[in-house]
């Protein structure tokens, strides 16, 4: 909700008067839906699984969670930018350097816009990017071990939010700014925001084969806000569209001050272009700082490096790359139809949703029909890029999914409602109410050229009575629509985690087949992994001491040990031994400053523990393993600093 | 599994209070109430059998998708030593050559297992557990401990039976 506060409520009114009648139509129309077919259409019977699966990011959650369509189960929440104590993601030693920034640790953030990798416009089901909104960054998640494997932080951005979508082939994957900032950061009156501010587009490279990323260039804007964005696709792949508001370059109670232009921009990008430019040796090497982390899955860890400089390009100085087309109202939502021909603005203060033509766009750059100039960019006429208005009769428009047989799907965050509409037409086919106050929704593959239009899953901001009441904080709601017919037809009603802004699904056999279920011990290169029990030792090195730990069904190795000391840093290097699927250990330890940690088969993970009292502790394994798993402890003998005590361990007195 | 682990808690804490008292006695006492209580547990389930670590069951096979195994004569060191450095990674945690550990040694195992019992064991030790006789009372003998799946090929298990052909 408080993504769109800062406009939403200025229309309160119009809400309040609209939400009275609004809920009755809804309410009917729920009870309609609670019948066996709908019953039907969900169930997914024990021991059978689901035909899809779908990515809901978490919002403030900072991660991801997987869902199965069409039951609404949940089946995973993958830690991405917030520490996770179920997993130790973040808490571990060897997942810590994934929350490195230029400002030091952080461990949590706003994770908003997942989207699958692609090839040839298609799912191929490889990666899934996501962005952290808050300190500005971009995941990529393997969808083989569902863990997180990199995270590049972008520089001279802020509120990350027209991001991490990619191109078709998954060359690019972009992150744009919501809030201009000083480029570079320096220390300027807020009030001079207007002309100095910028807004940096980042077009970060995906090397194909491992996925790893790299920005290759910044297009720095002008000041605006740069909402969402979407790759052109087919004809308009090589193009990338922004939405952007706050042409009026304000600097506070936007509310207001942003509002005040009967018209924003979509900012249309010749990314083709401007690469060729930087490839040719265009653009500025500037100065920077950000974090660039990358987790090894035969290390099983992350390492962290700090990149020094960025290649800007002023969008002024390659011709022909950048354009504005003027929508109405604050745009938001800009969605790319599966052709590519069609960009679609939802002026989110408007009723309309605003149709821009690809052709008629290249055509208006063909004929140099201008209507002017923002900060040496042209604009194009509004007339001769658009393609059609839908008048949807709704209030609040917000984003747009496809199905494949040239239909589009809007949520109206105001009139909380799924308007279904012809693609060319433009005419509105069936519009059905939401529970409340949907943001965004999500076909499995609706923004790629090959949607799978099914089912559409509507995420929405407020959850008010829709389950039992759970204090004043409840999760939020999804709901999931069948639109195999011409009529959606509501059938299910699930509770999300954290704040989904947007999700991403595919076919389930795109992922089920190579899901990794182990990972093998003798591909494992952690430094300090033990592939035979008999390699188990600890080490002491000064103050800190590495205790070299493997673990099976149900003891770990070794033990028990002795000759530790307070104000030693006790390093866990566990290595789980097992080579069955699901057949994690865990590990904690008494008093210890930090959280478990959970040990895949075959995995490699270090926890760490700084004694601060004599005595002898015990250890155990969080995970319950087996039939023995409450046998599996083991004791850590802490003497005084000034012990001279041996340091010796063992296991069953060996 | 539950049962028998709730009933081991039962047991192991009504040892803990019947034996109070000094730190020393305590051991002892320890150790009687556990050997009697494995002497027990063996004639509830086994019925004057020899416990099935020591049984003698070659001409069973197993479950599994191992029917029939011939072995050469002459043992093959190549595959000894693979079988070797397979087993010091993926079984050493559990079954020490020299002594009973987790799960029983594997020395002399040839004289008392059928090659064909031995890698069914290997490959599917859930199957086996299910559903052969000897693997289940194993299972019980060894307090519960359930034999890990390493996800061992058929190849592989074949070198670590190759190195069992050796321990003797």
């Amino acid at each position: 909700m408080k993504k769109y506060s800062y406009h939403v409520l200025s229309l309160l009114g119009l809400l309040l008067v609209f939400a009275g009648c609004g809920n009755q139509q809804g309410q009917g129309s729920s009870n309609g839906a609670l019948n066996s077919s709908a019953a039907e259409k969900v169930y997914v019977a024990p021991g059978q699984q689901d035909e899809f699966y779908a990515f809901l990011s978490g919002g403030y959650s900072g991660n991801l969670t997987v869902y199965g369509l069409p039951s609404g189960r949940m089946f995973k929440e993958i830690p991405v930018f917030s520490q996770f104590p179920t997993s130790g993601y973040g808490y571990s030693e060897e997942t810590k350097p994934m929350l490195n920034t230029s400002h030091g640790f952080v461990p949590w953030d706003d994770l908003h816009h997942p989207d699958i990798s692609q090839t040839n416009g298609e799912l191929d089901g490889r990666w899934i990017f996501v962005n952290g909104n808050n300190t500005p960054r971009i995941a990529r998640v393997s969808l083989s071990t569902f863990e997180t494997e990199e995270i590049i932080e972008i520089p001279n951005s802020a509120g990350n939010h027209s991001s991490s979508f990619i191109t078709e082939n998954t060359e690019y994957v972009v992150a744009g700014t919501r809030f201009s900032v000083p480029v570079p950061q320096r220390d300027m009156p807020i009030a001079e925001y207007k002309s100095n501010f910028k807004g940096a587009l980042s077009f970060i490279e995906v090397e194909p084969e491992h996925g790893h990323m790299d920005i290759k260039f910044q297009v720095l804007m002008p000041g605006f806000n740069y909402d969402l964005s979407h790759p052109g696709r087919g004809d308009s792949h090589g193009w990338f569209f922004f939405s952007t508001y706050n042409s009026e370059e304000a600097s506070t109670l936007l509310e207001v001050n942003a509002s005040q232009n009967d018209k924003d921009f979509i900012a249309a990008i010749n990314w083709k272009k401007i690469e060729e430019y930087v490839n040719n040796g265009g653009g500025t090497k500037m100065p920077a700082n950000y974090a660039h982390n990358v987790y090894d899955e035969s290390t099983h860890m992350g390492t962290s490096t700090m990149k020094k400089e960025v290649v800007t390009v002023d969008p002024t100085k390659v011709p022909d790359a950048v354009f504005f087309l003027p929508t109405p109202k604050s745009p938001h939502g800009c969605d790319v139809d599966p052709s590519g021909q069609y960009i679609i603005g939802a002026g989110k203060l408007s009723a309309d949703l605003t149709v821009h033509s690809f052709d008629k766009m290249l055509a208006a750059i063909e004929g140099k029909k201008f209507d002017g100039e923002a900060y040496g960019i042209p604009i194009l006429k509004f007339e001769d890029v658009l393609a059609g208005t839908v008048k949807s009769g709704g209030l609040g428009p917000l984003h747009t999914e496809f199905d494949s047989k040239g239909n589009a799907y809007t949520t109206f965050f105001i009139s909380s409602e799924v308007v279904k509409w012809k693609l060319g037409t433009w005419e509105v086919i069936d519009r059905q109410p939401t529970f409340y106050s949907v943001g965004h929704l999500m076909i499995p593959g609706g923004n790629s050229r090959k949607p799978f239009g099914k089912y559409v899953v509507a995420m929405n901001k407020i959850t008010k009575d829709r389950y039992l009441p759970t204090g004043p904080e409840m999760e939020h709601s999804a709901q999931i629509y069948d639109i195999s017919g011409e009529k959606m037809e509501l059938i299910y009603d699930f509770p999300t985690h954290g704040e989904p802004h947007y999700a991403a699904g595919c076919p389930a056999e795109l992922l089920a087949s190579k899901s990794k279920k182990i990972y093998r011990l003798d591909e494992n290169k952690h430094p300090y992994a033990v592939t035979s029990p008999d390699q188990a030792k600890v080490v002491r090195e000064g103050k800190n001491v590495h205790v070299y730990m493997s673990t099976i069904r149900s003891h770990f190795t070794p033990d028990n040990i002795e000759g530790i000391k307070v104000g030693d840093k006790v390093y866990f290097h566990i290595t789980n031994h097992e080579q069955d699927f699901d057949v994690p250990h865990g590990f904690s330890m008494i008093g210890q400053n930090t959280s478990e940690i959970l040990v895949m088969p075959g995995q490699t993970k270090t926890s760490v523990w700084e004694p601060k009292q004599v005595g002898v502790w015990p250890f155990y394994c969080t995970d319950f393993c087996s039939a023995l798993h409450q046998e599996m402890q083991g004791y850590v003998r802490v003497s005084p600093a000034n012990s001279n005590i041996e340091l010796s361990w063992s296991l069953g007195g060996d | 599994m539950k049962f028998i682990f709730r009933s081991l808690v039962l047991l192991f804490s009504l040892m803990m209070i019947s034996c109070g008292g000094k730190e020393e006695k305590k051991k002892d006492q320890i150790q009687i109430k556990r050997k009697a209580d494995v002497e027990v547990k063996t004639q509830e389930t086994v019925t004057n059998e020899v416990p099935a670590s020591q049984r003698i069951t070659l001409d069973n096979k197993g479950v599994g998708k191992i029917k029939s195994l011939t072995l050469d004569a002459t043992i093959n060191q190549e595959m000894v030593a693979k079988g070797a450095a397979l087993f010091k990674t993926n079984c050493m945690a559990c079954h020490k050559v020299e002594k009973r550990f987790i799960g029983p040694s594997p020395k002399g195992i040839m004289k008392r297992r059928s090659p064909e019992w031995i890698m069914n064991m290997i490959l599917d030790p859930q199957l086996m557990v299910e559903q052969d006789r000897c693997a289940k009372d194993l299972l019980v003998e060894f307090n519960g401990a359930a034999m890990a799946n390493q996800n061992i090929s058929e190849e592989q298990a074949r070198d670590i039976l190759e190195y069992f052909r050796t321990l003797n």
